[in-house]
Parts: C-alpha cells; sequence; structure tokens
C-alpha cells in the first residue's frame, strides 16, 4: 500500500547544471586539457619545486655520477696494459714515453682520438691505430717512417723520409752510411727529385759525396776532389744521364776540372781547375812562344 | 513568408555545420515517450543514393552511436504543455543519448506529431525565359505559386515542390536543363500551429542545442515505414501515437497530403482506467499486456488480476476477463480509425492507384488491429516496422520508433523543400549587394 508522505519518486532528469558539466566534459579540446594538460602541469610544477634545492639537485648529480663510476670500473671495462706493435725498440720506448697512463684504467676514461694524435704526432710514426682489444689491452699499432735520405743542416744530420717528413737525427753520417746526403734549404721538400737524381748517378755513386739544393731551385751533384756538377731545373735526370754519357766517352770527370754546368743544357760548360788552368796556360805560352820563335 | 523562409535556411546552415561536425542529434518529441539518437554522419562520398532528384541540401551516410529513451512529461496530444517538464525529459534523453555515444552533440532535429497539421496544394506557372529550364526557372516557377491565406498563427513546416510539368508533361522528377515554353510546379505546404513549435523550440533552446531542422512526425515515419514501392505508387502511413494520430499520404515519393486525428494510445489508456477504476500506470500496464480488440471465446475466460492500491482488499482483488478489457478497448480504437477513415477520403485517397495503409507507431502493436483496420477502412493494411539503420539499437528497432528513424533517414538526406531553391532574382532589392554576388556567381 501506498504511504502517505513518502519521498517523492525519483526525477531521473539531470539539472541545468549537471547537464552543462556532463556536455563541458563531453567537449574534446575540454576533456583533453583536464585529462592530460592538468596532470602534466602538475607534476611539471612538483619536479620543480623538488628540483629547487640545490642540495637535492647535488644529492643527484652525486648518485648519477655513482652509478656510472659503478658501471665504468666493471672488470670487463678496464684496460690492464698497452702493447705497441709495428714501431722499433726506441719508437715505442718514445711512444710509452709519451702516453703516460697509470694502468689499470676503464676505457671510459681514455680519449683514443686523443692518444692516436699523440702517437702521430711522435717524428718517426707516420700513422697510428689506437684500439682496446679483448682481455683489457690498449694496442696501438704503429706504421714507422722509413728514412730514405740524410740531409745536412746547420744544426747537423737529419733522417728525412721520402715525403719531406723528419724522422730523427742522427749524431754522425757513419750511422747511415747506405744513405745518399742532401743539403741546402729546402732540399727535404724535394726528397723524391733527390732520390731520383740519385738513381740516375749509379756509376758515380763510388765518388758522389751528395746532393746539394741550390737557391731553392735546383741540384747540384757533388763529386770528391772538389767537383760539381750543376743540374738545370728542369729535367735534371736527363741532363746529368748526359754528364754520364760525356764522362764515358772521354773520361771527362777524371780531369781536372771543377765545374761541370750543364744548367743550359744546350751549352754544357766546363770549369777547369786552377792548376789545370795555369798548366794550359804554360802549354799556350810555350807553344806561343814556339810560334814566335 | 520570407521571414519563415529565413528560418527555414537557418536550419540548413546549421545541418550543414552538424554534417561539418559530423555528429547530429534526433529527438522524437512524443506524447508517451522523447526519443533522442546520437547519429554520425560517415560523409557523403559513403553514401549509395538513388535515383531520382539530387538533393541540394546535400546527403551523407549514418550510423547511429547513441540512443536513449526516456519517459515524456508535459506533451498532451504531441504539443508541450508543460514546458519545464518536457525540458527536463528533453534534457534526459539527450544526456544518456550522449553519454552511449560518448560525444557532445550541439546540432538537433526534431520532430512532433501534434500542434494541428493542415496541408495544402500549390500550384505555378511561369513561361520560360530562353527554352532551357534554369535554377531561376525553377525559383521562379515556385515563387508563382499562389500561398492560401492558411491564418495568422500558423507556420510552415513542410514546403516540398512534388511535381514539375514542361509543357504538357507532367511528373517530372528534375525539370532543370529540360527544353520547353512554359514550366509549372505543384508544391505540397504543411502549415502547423506557431505557438506550439516556437514552444518546442524554446525547449531546444533552454537545453543549449541549435536547432538544425523540424519535420512532422507522420511524414518521417512514412519515410521509415513504407517501402519504396509503396512511397511510390501511393500509400497511406498511419502512424498511431501517444496522443495524437498522424496520417501521411504518399505518391511518387513525395508526400502529398498529412494530417493528425487528436486521439492516440494513451486515451485507450485512460478509458481502460476509467472502466476499471485502476490507476493509470497499472492501466498501460493491462493494455500492453493483455490488450486486443478482437474477441474470441477464449478470451471470456482469461481472467485477469487488475489489482489497485487502495487499501480496499475487496477493491484490490478484483479481475475482469480479457473480453471486458476488448470491450473498453475496441470502440476507443474503432473511434480513431473512423477518424482516419474521414480525412483520407476528405483527401481523396481514394484516387490513387494502390491503396496500401500501413499502420506504424507504438499503437499499433494492439494485437488484432491489423484485422480491425482492414475492416473499418476497408483497404489491404498491413503493419509497418521501420526499416533499418546502422547502428540501432535492437531496443529501438520496434514500430514505436518509426518517427524516430524516420528522422534519422530525414537528417541524412532530407527532401529538397521550398527554401533549398534559389531566391528569384527579380525578389531581391534593386540595388542589393547579394544582387551584385549573385551576378557575379552566374557569370563568371
Amino acid at each position: 500500500m501506498r504511504q502517505v508522505g513518502s519521498a517523492p519518486p525519483r526525477d531521473p532528469a539531470p539539472s541545468r547544471l549537471s547537464y552543462r558539466m556532463q556536455r563541458l566534459w563531453l567537449t574534446p579540446v575540454y576533456r583533453r586539457a583536464v585529462r592530460t594538460g592538468i596532470p602534466l602541469a602538475v607534476m611539471a610544477l612538483a619536479v620543480g619545486w623538488f628540483l629547487n634545492d640545490a642540495d637535492r639537485k647535488a644529492a643527484i648529480t652525486n648518485a648519477l655520477a655513482e652509478a656510472r663510476r659503478s658501471v665504468e670500473e666493471r672488470p670487463e671495462f678496464m684496460v690492464q696494459m698497452m702493447a705497441v706493435d709495428g714501431a722499433t725498440a726506441p719508437v715505442a720506448e718514445a711512444i710509452r714515453g709519451e702516453v703516460p697512463l697509470d694502468f689499470p684504467l676503464s676505457s671510459f676514461d681514455m680519449d683514443l682520438e686523443a692518444i692516436r694524435a699523440k702517437v702521430e704526432s711522435l717524428s718517426p710514426v707516420r700513422k697510428a691505430r689506437v684500439m682496446i682489444a679483448p682481455g683489457g689491452v690498449l694496442r696501438i699499432d704503429v706504421d714507422e717512417r722509413i728514412p730514405v735520405v740524410v740531409w745536412r743542416t746547420e744544426n747537423g744530420l737529419i733522417l728525412v723520409d721520402e715525403t719531406g717528413e723528419t724522422v730523427a737525427g742522427i749524431a754522425a753520417r757513419s750511422d747511415r752510411a747506405d744513405l745518399p746526403v742532401v743539403a741546402g734549404t729546402g732540399a727535404d721538400k724535394h726528397v723524391t727529385e733527390a732520390l731520383e737524381i740519385w738513381q740516375a748517378a749509379g756509376p758515380l755513386h763510388a765518388r758522389m759525396r751528395g746532393l746539394l739544393r741550390m737557391g731553392e731551385r735546383r741540384w747540384d751533384v757533388v763529386l770528391d776532389r772538389g767537383q760539381t756538377i750543376m743540374l738545370p731545373e728542369e729535367a735534371p735526370v736527363a741532363a746529368l744521364q748526359r754528364v754520364i754519357a760525356l764522362d764515358k766517352a772521354q773520361d771527362m770527370l777524371g780531369r781536372d776540372l771543377s765545374v761541370v754546368d750543364i744548367r743550359n743544357p744546350r751549352r754544357p760548360t766546363l770549369r777547369m781547375a786552377e792548376n789545370a788552368v795555369e798548366e794550359l796556360r804554360k802549354i799556350r805560352g810555350i807553344e806561343g812562344d814556339m810560334g814566335s820563335q | 513568408m520570407t521571414d519563415l523562409y529565413e528560418n527555414q535556411r537557418t536550419m540548413r546552415r546549421m545541418r550543414k555545420q552538424a554534417m561539418d561536425r559530423g555528429v547530429i542529434a534526433i529527438l522524437d518529441v512524443g506524447t508517451s515517450k522523447i526519443a533522442c539518437l546520437v547519429l554520425r554522419f560517415d560523409g557523403p562520398d559513403r553514401f549509395r543514393g538513388g535515383e531520382g532528384v539530387g538533393s541540394l541540401a546535400g546527403q551523407s551516410a549514418i550510423r547511429v552511436i547513441g540512443a536513449a529513451t526516456t519517459r515524456s512529461r508535459g506533451v498532451t496530444f504531441g504539443e508541450i504543455d508543460a514546458m519545464q517538464e518536457t525540458e527536463r525529459a528533453i534534457r534526459t534523453a539527450v544526456t544518456a543519448a550522449q553519454k552511449m555515444a560518448n560525444v557532445r552533440v550541439d546540432h538537433v532535429i526534431a520532430c512532433f506529431s501534434g500542434a494541428r497539421p493542415r496541408s495544402y496544394g500549390l500550384d505555378g506557372e511561369v513561361e520560360l525565359h530562353d527554352s532551357q529550364v534554369s535554377e531561376q526557372d525553377v525559383a521562379r516557377a515556385l515563387s508563382a505559386c499562389v500561398v492560401p491565406d492558411y491564418g495568422p498563427g500558423r507556420e510552415v513546416l513542410h514546403a516540398q515542390p512534388v511535381n514539375f510539368a514542361i509543357d504538357h508533361r507532367s511528373g517530372l522528377m528534375d525539370p532543370r536543363n529540360q527544353i520547353g515554353n512554359k514550366l509549372a510546379a505543384d508544391i505540397h505546404l504543411l502549415t502547423v500551429d506557431r505557438s506550439s513549435v516556437s514552444n518546442l523550440i524554446h525547449c531546444i533552446k533552454r537545453c543549449d542545442l541549435e536547432l538544425a531542422g523540424m519535420a512532422s512526425s507522420a511524414y518521417v515515419a512514412g519515410l521509415s515505414a513504407l517501402v519504396e514501392d509503396e512511397q511510390e505508387l501511393g500509400s497511406a502511413c498511419i502512424d498511431l501515437g501517444g496522443g495524437a494520430t498522424g496520417i501521411s499520404v504518399f505518391l511518387k515519393k513525395h508526400m502529398i497530403f498529412s494530417d493528425s486525428v487528436r486521439i492516440g494510445g494513451e486515451h485507450v489508456t485512460q478509458d481502460i482506467s476509467k472502466g476499471l477504476q485502476i490507476p493509470l500506470s497499472r492501466a498501460e500496464l493491462i493494455k500492453t499486456k493483455h490488450g486486443g480488440v478482437v474477441a474470441t471465446g477464449m478470451d471470456d475466460r482469461e481472467m485477469i488480476h487488475i489489482g489497485g492500491e487502495t487499501g480496499d482488499w475487496e477493491h484490490d482483488q478484483r479481475e475482469v476477463s480479457r473480453a471486458e478489457l476488448i470491450g473498453i478497448m475496441r470502440p476507443r480504437v474503432e473511434e480513431i480509425l473512423e477518424e482516419v477513415r474521414l480525412r483520407l477520403d476528405a483527401a481523396g485517397f481514394d484516387q490513387l492507384p494502390a491503396q496500401q495503409i500501413v499502420l506504424t507507431g507504438g499503437g499499433s502493436q494492439i494485437l488484432g488491429l491489423d484485422e480491425l483496420a482492414s475492416r473499418v477502412l476497408g483497404q489491404t493494411v498491413r503493419l509497418g516496422r521501420p526499416m533499418r539503420v546502422q547502428g540501432l539499437p535492437q531496443a529501438a528497432t520496434g514500430p514505436g520508433f518509426a518517427g524516430a528513424v524516420g528522422l534519422c533517414l530525414f537528417a541524412a538526406h532530407p527532401q529538397d523543400e521550398w527554401w533549398d531553391f534559389d531566391i528569384p532574382a527579380d525578389t531581391y532589392p534593386a540595388r542589393s549587394y547579394k544582387r551584385i554576388v549573385k551576378w557575379i556567381r552566374d557569370n563568371w
């Protein structure tokens, strides 16, 4: 039976306010703002507030560094020793001196590129490859420069490779008697040309003292007994071959000459030694006397 | 006239906006229930249109994504008589449908059954300037129609061109670009009471919704319950609603007549309530569970416990036979059908080629109604259920939802109405800016 004064039946209709709120909630922009924008903003605010304190920031930085350290110092990443391959003993010693690493060391702390640059900055090293080999070995593969000539300068004797780079200094010529000697300013820049001339001068090797760069443009071949062959700027090898041919035919260099000047290949000139000139004058005088007589 | 014209054009613009946004709500404001469906437009490219006039208002494939029904309050005879209550009921339905669709709807298309619809047939005729029919000629022919004096306080709800004739060829669907000398147009004009319409508009405005269209529920029930050949060959759809019974007659896929009888299922319930002295809610339950209109010998023996809440034991233990119930219901249903018969006769329904009658609406679920209807209306009668719309929940597929489903179809591809056509150039003011714009658009 129906009770008098009981609560009125529930009205299923939403109030105007809740109707509007529901419609607002169903609006995509509003919904996205509430569901994504506000949480993001709150989180950003919280993080900002948390990091505002210098101590906290430092603690976090330290913890991060600690964690990083612990990974880096695992035995898998530690380098125990250094191996230098392809270098002669003095060069290897020099490399070891140049790369002063305090083993064991984590591979994260090594700057392989810097090590390589440092090794390559050594003059006897043409090229170097630096790598960390399995087993905790820092391997340095070295490609050494090969000296081809001895360059005599005011400061002493220097070994030079074919690109003109300095390899090392030596104390005495006899240390590397097998290499030709060049001298003169700028001689190191034209080592290849010097070597070609050296090759061409095969028969003269026994008499040759060395090559002299003149005026930074052309070569002189210096022989013993104070003889000099002055080569032209252009095609010095061909000119030298002509001189050698002359020598073979007439034993030119065996005579008392001081200079064979072939700077102008069409007009080779000879300069006789002082004694020879006097001798010649004497002979001419005799001949003249005889003629006048 | 122009005022209404502008109103309807505004609603068309709203509908365009809703199509761009992709969702629209439809609202069937009935006497017994308010149904709200939320539609999602799939875009015009997904629409498989049939033959006939290409719509000027834009068409689209649709899908129902939200549906809600609530008991109607404050509506009698299909008209609003308590605004606050109706507003609450609309809010309830819209809230639930939005919740199901999980989308906010701002545009709504509404239909209602009451407001005393009245049909007029208009015709107009113009000479063509050049021999080909242009859009302007159609507009001129439509504006040449003599609008009858439908009285103050009335509003045009539908004005659909139903027929075009060029010279002596009649029955054209689309006269554009055809050759002839004279163009005639027939318009079916449906007017309703202005006050009821403005009440409904006000209610919808109060719910923060924009009205994107209005339709008569008799018309939209016909759209959904009649199959295509019935619409083509001439048939009547009778929408037996709660407070009013809508009648719409279709021919050549156009509504040519509409009317309503202000008696409906609620009157049957009231009769039961009065006759058996029980509350209305109980009467409604008994009507739906045991109701019928054709009595058989079996019904004398089938006793229905009718109950009551008065506290008087004798009174609360009463029983009636089903035959008695039928005896109460039948006269009222007969009255409705006879009224319908009168309206159909007045409209000249017996002149139509195929006089099919389709009963739909919640009231058509009364057992034995088809038999009674064919006896009263004397025609081939069938019970109609609304056609299927994609996504419609099972609960909303009954004949009671013929109006709501029809409104979905109306929202998806409305028929062209007067206001969809061009405004004839000579009705523009002489120095109007619009006139310049129109001239440029036509000539460039």
